[in-house]
């Protein structure tokens, strides 16, 4: 652990080196590559960071045991609700199914053991999601993995347009000659009124 | 004649079907003879405008249809079927109305006379690009064709009841006497059959090689309108479920539910990226398939929903018309795939893409996660089907499934809801962003800071997940909301500088000189408020208990007395209600009068919720039924915090839209012959020598041209 954290010590203190040898002495167009990629770190970081607070909310929850698998069944009566929260008038179901879910606990079963005990008497439908383990996990990783995918493959979609724009003849170092002649363009359709 | 509205609603059934099927096949014809120059007897011209004339016609023969079945509800004619199913004698006039939406039938018709209407007005405002419009109003023609075909062949709402007319009909659905069941399924229905208007000029586009980006510009209303109404028809549905059906939520990703809401994000995704195709001429293919898959989507939630793939508690849920759906889909992305395929090279960039950091690929982001609410919504909705094939048994995709694997992508959207419209065009500098981002980061830090100082501590709490997401949604959504204030303020204070008017009014001058960029921030600033609103579930409360005369509840800063419950009845029900006195701090500020009716033609119970609402929270008490050994009534009281807050964000985004959809301030203008856009760079110009075309009047007759938002709108 030590050595891993000297190790990056070592890095940055070399990176910051580097900075402050090409700032004196390093030609222009290195400094702002240097610049620009530590742009880019910022950006990663910042966008790992985000993922990382938003995906950190797929914690399990820790509800009291009632509550928690309560929650994790539907009621079987066809009003599509959760099983603690159905308030179909005169349910024939819900109220039964709720006695059940309390026998069980009272009879000393875990979590798991209750929802499998109403799995095997309903069937997986009474489960409000599908976490069997199996091919229920697809239903989870997918949206992610679609998530991850597509905003890398944008990414990289936008690196190579990007590329291709500065391959393109005349493709600017100049940094006034990448602001033009679009603006003007721009400029043109909103106040000649092609909006 | 024994039945003359059911023979009149049927007759003019037919003579539409036969009018838009001419619509189509001599439109096309003329079309097709124009673009090729075939002689025909006619000339194109004049075929064209019989073709528009007759679709025109159509709209008159459907209303005639719509009017026969309404008057039919009205007369209580129970020999047609539909009306013996959906009223009945004692039914309040404006659900008789309304019953032309209530059954398959009938929103099958209203969804045929929308259609007629949106094809009715674009056929009238023609000239604004006629040759454009007519290959649009055949497109849209074929559409109604298919429509028109179901309720002549497959789902007639004239059909006849069988034996002698009942004398009192089957009444309706008591969930569906509400009144805002009387606008909620038309709005929805307006935003998914205006879909089919902006689809049909698309497809229209690609088909003649239309030049430039004028289609995106005809077509820019009809798409907000149709949006507009398609959040107001999803919003007003959740403000329903959360009054009527009493369990105290707005949103319970049923499969019905969710067909809705796929449409609105592509949509939404249309309406960001076609900036990028009017700004910079890019993402053409993009846009064209965005469009093309918002219509089909349409197509696909009805499909999904009536075709009884998949289950779903709404009542028109299985019928046998889900075949025609899926044949019609299939035939539209079939036309979709070979229009785009053989006209791919019309639709190159004429623009490339700069930076990472820039509002066109902040544009690409929003786009992506967009498209990814979609998937995941879509992915949620077939998985029992998927899973059915595969492991042999059908699992159920509740609200635990979506609230854990949706909220993350909502997160993103907030984020990105914030960040895009400070990013500018093209590309942008570290310091721009320190200096557009550092306020919203420090609002997001301090509003974070302060949620855990207040409580909110998601380490700490039994239930992490809800709390975490919370106190996101809360932080980003602060900072959101500061930065869009931020960007009103800077364009405002540089307005008041130039005319000397006070700060509001500079707001105002401001929105009025931009309508679309500042119509565009209000929705998002609605959009925030809603999410905050949803975040607000995190912390609600609930309590089951039965309650006798004198009996009281202390819930939160309430207490809540139980002053008497009673009974009642009238011809259309009977009820059985509570009274509850409500009390804060000693001082009494409402009474409630929770309800449970029998409605009697329909032999159907109901709960009518009782709600008193204010910014913080809204008091929901629900009246569940009686204990039959006590006779005592059992009621679920619930505290829901920020609930006003999803509806003021809608109507945020409603009032923005309309704003939007204002020309803004007139401006003067001089033509200017301008080069066709080159995906290379011209010579360097300085910025500053750029003319200026045009001056910008205020109402007050004074000159401004340098407003902020000149370089970025």
């Amino acid at each position: 652990m030590h050595r891993a954290f000297s190790g990056l010590l070592r890095r940055s203190s070399a990176a910051v080196k580097s900075v402050f040898v090409l700032s004196q002495r390093g030609p222009l167009k290195l400094q702002i590559e240097l610049q620009q990629k530590r742009r880019r770190r910022i950006l990663q970081t910042l966008m790992v960071c985000v993922f990382a607070i938003t995906m950190l909310g797929a914690s399990a929850p820790k509800h009291d045991s009632f509550n928690t698998v309560g929650h994790q069944l539907m009621c079987q009566c066809g009003c599509g609700q959760i099983l603690l929260e159905c308030n179909h008038v005169g349910c024939p179901v819900s109220g039964p199914m709720i006695d059940e879910l309390k026998a069980q606990f009272a009879a000393g079963g875990s979590e798991t053991q209750v929802l499998n005990w109403f799995v095997n008497k309903y069937g997986p439908i009474v489960l409000a999601a599908p976490i069997r383990g199996g091919f229920d996990t697809m239903a989870w990783v997918v949206p992610f993995a679609v998530l991850v995918l597509a905003t890398v493959g944008v990414a990289f979609l936008i690196r190579y347009w990007k590329r291709r724009y500065l391959a393109l003849p005349s493709a600017g170092l100049d940094s006034t000659a990448l602001e033009l002649p679009d603006p003007i363009r721009d400029r043109i359709r909103r106040e000649t009124g092609v909006e | 004649m024994p039945h003359p509205m059911p023979t009149f609603g049927n007759f003019s059934l037919l003579l539409a079907l036969i009018l838009c099927v001419y619509t189509f096949f001599a439109g096309a014809l003329a079309l097709r003879a124009k673009a090729a120059h075939i002689p025909l007897s006619i000339p194109p011209d004049a075929l064209q405008e019989t073709s528009r004339r007759a679709g025109m016609a159509s709209f008159i023969v459907i209303t005639c249809a719509a009017i026969a079945l309404v008057w039919a509800a009205f007369t209580n004619d129970y020999s047609v079927d539909y009306i013996l199913h959906h009223t009945n004698k004692a039914l309040n006039p404006a659900y008789k109305f309304s019953a032309l939406w209530s059954g398959q039938e009938g929103s099958l018709l209203l969804w045929a006379w929308l259609l007629s209407a949106y094809g009715f007005v674009l056929r009238l405002r023609h000239k604004t690009d006629v040759t454009l419009s007519a290959y649009a109003s055949t497109i849209l023609s074929v559409i109604q064709v298919f429509f028109l075909l179901l309720l002549v062949f497959a789902a007639s709402p004239f059909a006849l009841a069988p034996g002698p007319p009942a004398l009192d009909g089957f009444g309706l659905n008591p969930l569906l006497q509400y009144p805002e069941m009387v606008i909620h399924p038309p709005m929805l229905y307006l935003g998914y059959v205006g879909f089919s208007v902006p689809f049909a000029f698309a497809l229209g586009a690609l088909m003649m090689r239309y030049p430039g980006e004028k289609w995106i510009h005809i077509t820019r209303r009809w798409t907000m309108v149709t949006w507009l109404f398609l959040t107001c028809g999803v919003c007003l549905g959740m403000h329903w479920a959360y009054a009527v059906l009493g369990w105290g939520g707005y949103w319970g990703w049923d499969p019905v539910e969710n067909a809705s809401i796929l449409p609105w994000f592509t949509g939404t995704a249309f309406l960001h990226s076609v900036m990028m195709q009017e700004k910079r001429g890019m993402m053409k293919n993009w846009n064209v398939w965005l469009i093309f898959c918002t219509f089909m989507l349409s197509i696909l939630g009805t499909d999904l929903t009536r075709s009884g793939i998949v289950g779903s508690v709404h009542a028109f849920a299985q019928s046998s018309i889900g075949g025609w759906f899926t044949t019609f889909l299939v035939i539209i992305f079939a036309v979709c795939l070979f229009t785009y395929f053989l006209q791919r090279d019309h639709l190159r960039a004429e623009n490339r893409l700069e930076s990472l950091v820039s509002r066109e690929s902040s544009f690409l982001f929003n786009n992506l996660i967009l498209l990814i609410a979609c998937f995941t919504v879509l992915w949620g909705t077939l998985f029992p089907v998927l899973s059915e094939y595969v492991q042999g048994s059908k699992v159920t995709m509740g609200p635990p499934f979506f609230n854990r694997v949706a909220v993350p992508v909502g997160l993103l959207l907030i984020l990105l809801t914030g960040a895009g419209p400070m990013l500018p065009w093209r590309s942008t500098s570290m310091r721009a962003i320190r200096r557009n981002f550092i306020l919203p980061c420090a609002a997001i830090l301090i509003t974070a800071v302060t949620l855990i100082a207040c409580g909110i501590r998601p380490w700490t709490s039994d239930d992490a997940t809800s709390d975490i997401y919370a106190l996101l949604c809360f932080s980003l959504g602060t900072g959101v909301l500061t930065a869009i204030v931020a960007e009103f303020l800077r364009g405002a204070s540089v307005v008041r500088t130039q005319t000397g008017k006070n700060l509001l009014s500079s707001a105002v001058l401001l929105t009025r000189r931009n309508t679309r960029r500042y119509g565009g921030y209000l929705i998002h600033f609605g959009v925030v408020v809603l999410f905050i609103g949803l975040a607000g579930a995190a912390f609600d409360q609930s309590k089951e208990i039965e309650m006798g005369f004198g009996d009281s509840l202390q819930m939160g800063s309430l207490k809540l007395v139980c002053q008497s419950y009673s009974q009642d009845s009238n011809a259309n029900y009977d009820t059985d209600y509570a009274l509850l006195d409500v009390y804060k701090g000693g001082k009494k500020i409402v009474q409630l009068a929770p309800e449970r009716r029998f409605y009697t033609a329909s032999q159907q119970t109901d709960t009518v919720v009782a709600i008193h609402s204010n910014l913080a929270r809204d008091l929901y008490v629900v009246f569940m039924g009686r204990n039959p050994e006590t006779d005592r009534p059992i009621l679920k009281i619930m505290l829901k915090p920020l609930v006003n807050w999803i509806w003021i964000g809608v109507a945020l985004m409603a009032f923005g839209t309309l704003i939007a959809l204002v020309p803004p301030l007139q401006t003067a203008t001089r033509r200017v012959e301008v080069p066709e856009a080159e995906p290379t760079r011209g010579p360097s110009i300085p910025s500053g020598t750029v003319p200026s075309f045009s001056r910008t009047l205020s109402p007050s007759g004074a000159s401004a041209t340098s407003t902020p938002e000149a370089g970025r709108a």
